[in-house]
């Protein structure tokens, strides 16, 4: 039985229209409707204008999306080859960052590129699930258990994470090191070196604490009192609970946000669009907004199990925990529940950077299914 | 396609099959271990939902409320202060359009230039320019910064035609208060001021910018009801404050007019025959109206709206002449003479005297090692209660305070308003002091026989304004416990106290006012002191008691040089008083006249008083245009 699908996969492997077939139009049709609901979100935060907001995301996730289902074509096996020098490049760019980079809010670093502005440190976390899926793809689990073999992987994570912190952007530095554990856990290091690792973390977080920055304290500080300064530091999550909380069951209606277009709330185009949908459409609008996104976490485990090896896997669920991590930190945040960190919501908040990674993501998510039959080679003691 | 192989190297021991076993073990990890991490990731959106429901759900009105506050600001804005208006309608105390020039900064591109243009039209100085970048400065810059208060038409004009090269100036109208009649009535009308931090307590209102309350007179006792309420339009605003839209509006309660009952025109007329120093209040003599209150120096109410000037106020205060101070109200003083009526109601009431005992007066009175001198050097002789008030015998009334005791004396002054609160509406008045033995014993001293005495003739420790003085002329003529008041109508409605029968009567027998009256008509019209002071014929008779009390002890020595008042500095002179009503067999008009330094209530106060009488006769006497006496206002 399986013999045969493996013949049958081979064959699908070959025709391009046969793997436009094979592409889960249900999955993009999905990614469609969040970004409708950005669509709508951004013409509320241009205040019903598309000229302001609106009008690029579409644009953008036209041409994300054109980017996501070429790379969903390109044969998996030849990204996997490519894994590596995919990761060196992001290493790269992030050196290139800390040399001449631009830098906004003491916090993201980018560089333009052309008419975009990239922040490596996004694309990094693509670039890292991509690398230790190769990584651990051969390893059978009596080769993880051993704990040089784990070495490199872990080097392969912290040093990103180091130029990232270095920005400093201490978010996305967590958020990154979270990715890579996912894909750590998932492979099969064995559960007492996490423990380990954590403990190691916990004595590890008050001698960071000290060498933070005064700005990533503030955060923290606010975070536990945000009343403390409601027109400092606190202003944004004290606004931000005001708009979600007055939003009640039904919301506002499209366009009758106080909050948001009396401009109390900050960034509503970016870091707050989650609010500013919360406010308009309610806990009704929330809730929807977070099931869609809810459903892409979940479609990108659906690849997990469906692949069958191991590299296919990993990368799916390193790209859905990448996924997961954007929506839960970001929603967390303007809910007041973890310290503002400067996370987007994928496809519904306003950028560039972020939409390009998020659709690279998906492209790469999207040829993990297409491919999720084909033979990889074997695994190695 | 062959497959390419990075990973092709040794494959594990035991061929394929041993390969596919591993693959399966490694997979069924995997899925254990993936489905622990979704668990995680499914339970931290669960979560999300929990606080999204939380928050929107269960603490959704809270958040509801403070979104409301944020966006919603209720903007006061002032109601026109109500007008003060005189006896006969005219206004006293107005409303006066103020132009300003506003500019809002953020519609102007180049700040310095604009203003460079405006002060072709409007010079603007040196250090006004540096209060408006100033002002610029700190506002935000859609905040309307005031270039220049009280623009004249032709400025207003110039700014209108002018407007294309003014971009962001604009123009708006206020309001300031004004008072026509300046110095005559600033005393009894008041005027208005900035709030102070303490007046600004539980009305809204008064955290206005430009707001003005009243400080003093009748500005200040109605201000409450000049001031009206406020009328608030509640706006959206942005999350800087900038005004987006309006959402409600509720019109405020515009200040009610109050009439008082004081004349304009005679309080002119008073004003123009009184010297600095000089008071005099005329009253109605049936309701206690005030018809004239008169004092000089004054001051100019329009003064204060605009702010005074650190100059200006130190002027005012450190002038010995006070004109600030209403001395009808504040001016404290001995009653001398004219409080002689007093002692003999009181004389009269204790049964210590009837009218017509005599009492004989060889120009002194020895009391103990005391000798207490008549005016009368050479004495009266034989003195009844009439020929004494006459003639203001001193050694008279000397042996009536000796007879009665200055308690009964000073309860009957008490019940002609003297030394008591009166109920007037200019706050700050003072009560004064009428002296009994309880308070100077608690002052810690003795009260002797001498001084009973001494106090029988006004001197002494009094201290009465001349408004208590006029009080007790009229309440000496109507027999009723009149009130002083100035209010007329409020709002258009009448107030209380107009009429004769809203005053109780005093509860003096009817025959003791009467011998009390004769005698005053006696003091003008038979013979008496003020003989040289009586009405023209056809305005009646007047009824009065002249006073004369010194304000320097005058010594044994210069006695018997022949004290002569015209020889020494004015400032060492007695005061003069008069106290009258008028006509004697129908009282109109009460009226106190104090001239501080004029030497004898005879010669200085009462010819004085005479004119004021007949200034009040031609102006609100019978049949006159402007009769309106105790007529109800419509």
């Amino acid at each position: 039985m399986i013999f045969e699908r493996r013949l049958l996969t081979r064959d699908r492997g070959t025709g391009i229209l046969e793997k436009l077939w094979q592409i889960p139009w249900s999955f993009v049709l999905l990614l469609c409707g969040v970004a409708a609901v950005g669509y709508v979100a951004l013409l509320s935060a241009g205040g019903g204008n598309p000229d302001l907001y609106a009008q690029k995301h579409a644009i953008r996730f036209g041409f994300g999306l054109v980017m996501m289902l070429c790379i969903a074509l390109v044969d998996i096996r030849v990204i996997a080859r490519f894994a590596w020098l995919g990761y060196l490049g992001g290493v790269a760019l992030l050196v290139l960052v800390l040399l001449h980079g631009n830098v906004g809010k003491g916090a993201q670093r980018w560089i333009d590129i052309g008419p975009i502005q990239l922040q490596p440190s996004e694309l990094m976390k693509i670039m890292l699930v991509l690398a230790l899926a190769a990584w651990f793809h051969r390893a059978s689990w009596e080769r993880i258990g051993n704990p040089l073999f784990l070495i490199p992987p872990a080097i392969a994570v912290l040093v990103p994470v180091g130029l990232i912190l270095k920005q400093p952007n201490l978010g996305t530095a967590l958020i990154t090191t979270m990715v890579g554990a996912a894909v750590f856990w998932a492979a099969g290091m064995r559960w007492w070196k996490f423990a380990i690792g954590f403990a190691a973390a916990g004595v590890a977080a008050p001698i960071a604490y000290d060498r933070l920055h005064d700005y990533q304290r503030a955060r923290i500080t606010t975070f536990l009192d945000p009343e403390s300064d409601p027109l400092g530091a606190g202003y944004n999550i004290i606004q931000s609970k005001i708009a979600l909380g007055s939003g009640g069951m039904w919301g506002k209606g499209f366009l009758q946000g106080t909050q948001g277009h009396l401009n109390f709330l900050p960034e509503k185009q970016t870091d707050f669009i989650f609010t500013m949908i919360a406010e308009e459409f309610g806990l009704v609008g929330a809730l929807t907004t977070l099931g869609m996104l809810l459903l892409v976490v979940v479609f990108c485990y659906l690849v997990a199990f469906r692949s069958r090896h191991q590299f296919g896997r990993l990368l799916a669920i390193g790209l859905g925990t990448n996924c997961f991590l954007y929506v839960f930190v970001n929603v967390a945040m303007v809910t007041g529940s973890i310290p503002v960190g400067g996370v987007p919501l994928p496809l519904i908040s306003h950028g560039g950077s972020a939409m390009l990674t998020v659709m690279l993501g998906f492209g790469l998510l999207l040829s993990a299914y297409v491919h999720r039959d084909v033979e990889m080679g074997p695994m190695r003691e | 396609m062959t497959a390419w192989r990075p990973w092709a190297g040794p494959g594990l021991l035991g061929g394929e099959r041993s390969i596919r076993k591993e693959e399966e073990r490694r997979r069924g990890i995997f899925t254990r271990r993936a489905a622990v991490l979704g668990a995680i990731q499914l339970g931290a959106f669960g979560f999300l939902g929990s606080r999204l429901y939380r928050l929107q759900v269960e603490e959704g009105a809270r958040y509801a409320t403070l979104a409301e506050e944020n966006r919603v600001s209720a903007r006061l804005f002032a109601p026109p202060r109500g007008r003060v208006l005189d006896r006969n309608g005219k206004v006293v105390a107005g409303n006066r359009l103020n132009w300003r020039a506003l500019l809002v900064a953020e519609q102007t591109a180049d700040l310095n230039a604009t203003l460079e243009t405006f002060s072709k039209i409007v010079p603007l100085g040196d250090h006004e320019r540096a209060r408006i970048e100033r002002e610029v400065r700190r506002n935000r810059r859609f905040v309307p910064v005031i270039l220049r208060e009280f623009l004249s038409w032709e400025e207003m004009a110039r700014i209108e035609v002018n407007a294309p090269d003014l971009p962001g100036i604009s123009v708006d109208m206020g309001t300031t208060r004004i008072y026509p009649e300046t110095e005559h009535l600033a005393h009894v009308v008041g005027y208005v001021a900035a709030p102070a931090e303490s007046d600004v307590g539980d009305d809204p209102l008064l955290q206005l910018p430009g707001i003005r309350v009243g400080r003093a007179g009748v500005e200040r006792h109605h201000d409450r009801i000049l001031r009206g309420r406020a009328g608030a339009v509640q706006v959206e605003v942005n999350a800087v404050g900038r005004v987006i839209r309006e959402l409600d509006r509720r019109e405020g309660i515009p200040g009610q007019d109050v009439q008082i009952s004081v004349d304009t025109e005679l309080q002119k007329a008073v004003r123009a025959k009184i010297e600095e120093g000089t008071t005099a209040v005329l009253l109605d003599a049936r309701n206690g109206e005030v018809l004239a209150m008169a004092t000089k120096p004054s001051f100019d109410p329009n003064i204060f709206n605009s702010g005074v000037s650190a100059a200006q106020w130190r002027q005012w205060t450190a002038a010995r002449t006070t004109p600030l101070i209403n001395k009808a109200t504040n001016g404290l003083y001995a009653p001398g003479s004219t409080f002689k009526m007093m002692v003999a109601l009181a004389a009269l009431e204790a049964k210590v005297a009837r009218p017509g005992d005599i009492v004989s007066c060889p120009g002194h009175l020895d009391f103990g090692n005391n000798r207490f001198h008549c005016h009368q050097r050479r004495g009266h002789g034989g003195m009844n209660m009439r020929s004494a008030i006459m003639a203001s015998c001193d050694v008279y009334f000397y042996e009536m305070a000796r007879r009665v005791g200055i308690d009964r004396i000073a309860a009957m002054a008490n019940k002609f308003g003297m030394g008591v609160d009166l109920d007037i509406e200019l706050p700050g008045t003072r009560r004064g002091l009428m002296p009994t033995r309880a308070w100077r014993q608690a002052q810690g001293k003795p009260w002797s026989i001498g001084d009973t005495i001494v106090h029988g003739i006004g001197q002494g420790f009094y201290q009465l304004t001349p408004l208590s003085l006029a009080v007790m002329t009229a309440r000496i003529a109507s027999g009723r416990a009149i009130q002083p008041h100035l209010t007329r109508a409020i709002g258009g409605r009448p107030a209380r106290g107009s009429r004769p029968e809203d005053w109780p009567s005093l509860g003096v027998p009817e025959a003791d006012l009467r011998l009390i009256r004769e005698a005053m008509w006696a003091v003008v019209n038979g013979g008496g002191t003020a003989g040289a002071s009586r009405l023209p014929a056809q305005y009646g008779q007047m009824a009065g008691k002249t006073g004369t009390t010194q304000v320097r002890r005058v010594t044994r020595e210069q006695r018997e040089r022949g004290f002569n008042v015209s020889q020494v500095p004015r400032e060492w002179r007695p005061h003069a008083l008069f106290v009258a009503y008028a006509p004697h067999d129908n009282p109109l008009f009460a009226l106190s006249v104090i001239v501080e330094h004029g030497s004898s209530g005879s010669g200085a106060a009462a010819p004085l008083a005479r004119d004021i009488m007949v200034e009040a006769f031609q102006r609100l006497g019978p049949g006159r245009p402007g009769q309106r006496v105790a007529e109800a206002p419509r």
